[in-house]
């Protein structure tokens, strides 16, 4: 806490000292994007109402909220729908996406059969399969097809991730293990998966990303049926022309990003705090 | 001048002295290792490289008919210009890798159900190679754990181990935590911790500062003379070699082939006085021409 005299006088928001503490940092981190978020939601309730914008258009965020309210129970039914999908689908993809590549690592010649297959699956574009796979599971089970799709889209990045990470893990380390005469289970779990560890967590943040956006993009192309997730509430909405509904069911899915960004954050932090370079922080 | 004269002389004297290891100067290899136990109690062959030649797939020659005895109780440097395939013999010895022709023996070695020789060594890499993911601990534990001793059956060994490399109070600690010289000790107790007989080093202090490096090869040369281990130490450098060997073998550039095997009969233990003294510079000397020519061999034949 020593305070150095040499520093120049400028006017401060709040005591130097404070500034350069670490609860300090952390702080910042939290307070300045949410006063910035909430100074521009006041810009806009200001603009709105000034300007006379239709709320068909834009509505005010204060109309957006009473339409959250309103709407709340039939909403909150479509964000739990939304987001199981979106979770099943993120963890068969983990477990998939790493039990291939372990699998891949072992047996090279089941990787050079399969792996263009998912490059395929990876670059075709997952809108255009929605409807036939809707065909094959058929139209009682739509749930099960965005189950399907949204675990084919957030796949790949985890497949091809834990892969490099396979592939990276230092020789002279697989040679000691050699010389240790370890199991090839031993190998796996002391060495191989660690090691890749950085990469696979990598892959899992695209991934969480992607099954939301594969959930509801399955979603859309189900169209009617039983979906009833926040995606088919958007839809809803927007021929209702009934717009503070549909940002009202678009906050609902961004908040859903928002957590699985901020979860799968704070799993990485967790894992790799101690170790990793991505998570050391060194002072200068 | 008269000095420098001393110095060309005894090279010229040594050049004509070399003990060229040959084939025809071991014993057979069918001689039964009771024998062999019983001819010398002070040179006790335990490591036998018989006809060692390693040719790569691209087809590069790295190691061409190497014959080389090692004794028990014996610190041997391989020093050699760069590519002539310490490191490949080196890895080799330890069972990295399989000799084109030829063969490693260990006469006092137990063996596996398939035959595999498993003799007790210890392999300290180039670079400290630890798992960044678990503390030093942990690192010195692994060879333990990896042959299914339980953690707390363990802690007496790797505690052992910590102490002798001078780690005890760093168990905890996470290997970015430590400087280079400290990650290297971290890597020789993980060598150490399975109290093997034979320690394996590949230009282990290559890579650190001159005051660390000889503090680690203090460390190193008075554990030697305490646990009373074989090693045989790859290195580049002609000071560290003459300082903490008692015999040196030098190699001749790609493909790699014996040159010399210099004995250096100074008295251990050795200190900064042997450093000074007339004697290592004689001996610093003596190497430095014989790599020199084994340079110039490598290159004129090739």
């Amino acid at each position: 806490m020593s305070v150095i005299a040499t520093e120049p006088r400028r006017l401060r928001l709040l005591p130097l000292h404070f500034m350069r503490s670490e609860t300090a940092g952390r702080w910042l981190h939290a307070v300045v994007p949410i006063t910035f978020v909430l100074f521009l939601v006041v810009v806009w309730e200001i603009a709105v109402r000034e300007l006379g914008v239709s709320k068909v258009i834009l509505p005010a965020p204060s109309v957006i909220g009473e339409a959250l309210a309103q709407n709340w129970p039939v909403l909150l039914r479509s964000l739990a729908i939304t987001f199981s999908v979106m979770i099943e689908a993120f963890l068969l993809a983990v477990l998939s996406g790493i039990g291939m590549s372990v699998i891949f690592a072992r047996f090279r010649i089941l990787e050079m059969a399969v792996f263009p297959l998912a490059v395929i699956l990876q670059v075709t574009p997952m809108i255009a399969i929605a409807p036939l796979l809707l065909i094959w599971v058929g139209l009682d089970h739509v749930d099960r097809a965005l189950l399907i799709l949204a675990t084919v889209v957030a796949f790949f990045p985890i497949l091809s991730n834990t892969t490099l990470g396979l592939r990276s893990v230092d020789h002279n380390l697989r040679d000691l293990f050699l010389l240790n005469r370890a199991t090839s289970w031993q190998r796996l779990v002391e060495l191989e998966l660690p090691s890749s560890l950085p990469y696979i967590l990598g892959g899992m943040k695209i991934s969480g990303g992607l099954a939301l956006i594969g959930s509801v993009v399955a979603e859309f192309v189900a169209g009617s049926g039983s979906a009833t997730g926040l995606a088919w509430r958007i839809v809803e909405a927007a021929n209702d022309l009934d717009t503070p509904r549909m940002f009202a069911a678009l906050f609902l899915l961004s908040g859903l990003g928002v957590f699985n960004f901020a979860a799968l954050t704070a799993l990485q932090h967790l894992l790799l705090r101690t170790w990793h370079e991505s998570a050391i922080r060194t002072e200068r | 001048m008269a000095r420098e004269g001393n110095v060309v002389n005894l090279v010229e004297n040594f050049k004509t002295s070399i003990v060229m290891p040959t084939a025809q100067s071991f014993p057979a290899k069918t001689v039964p290792v009771m024998e062999s136990d019983a001819v010398a109690t002070s040179k006790r062959p335990i490591i036998r490289i018989d006809g060692v030649t390693k040719t790569y797939r691209n087809g590069t020659n790295a190691l061409e008919k190497i014959d080389l005895d090692i004794n028990a109780g014996e610190f041997v440097s391989l020093v050699g210009p760069s590519g002539c395939g310490k490191s490949t013999l080196l890895r080799l010895i330890a069972g990295l890798g399989t000799a084109s022709a030829g063969e490693i023996d260990w006469p006092t070695s137990t063996y596996d159900a398939k035959g595999h020789p498993m003799p007790d060594l210890g392999f300290v890499f180039q670079e400290p190679t630890l798992m960044p993911w678990r503390t030093v601990f942990d690192n010195v534990y692994l060879p333990l754990k990896l042959g299914g001793v339980k953690r707390k059956d363990a802690h007496d060994r790797v505690t052992e181990a910590l102490e002798m490399t001078g780690l005890a109070r760093f168990a905890a600690a996470y290997p970015r935590q430590l400087s280079g010289g400290m990650k290297m000790r971290v890597s020789i107790a993980r060598a150490l911790v399975k109290r093997p007989k034979i320690l394996l080093m590949d230009e282990p202090f290559a890579a650190l500062d001159e005051i660390t490096r000889t503090k680690l090869n203090n460390d190193l040369l008075h554990l030697w003379e305490q646990q009373g281990w074989t090693v045989v130490f790859v290195t580049h450098s002609i000071y560290e070699s003459v300082y903490l060997s008692s015999r040196i073998v030098v190699m001749t550039g790609r493909p790699g082939r014996l040159s010399d095997d210099i004995e250096i009969d100074a008295a251990y233990p050795r200190n900064e006085a042997f450093r000074t003294s007339s004697d290592y510079g004689e001996y610093c000397t003596r190497v430095s021409a014989a790599l020199h020519s084994a340079s110039a061999a490598g290159d004129g034949e090739h």
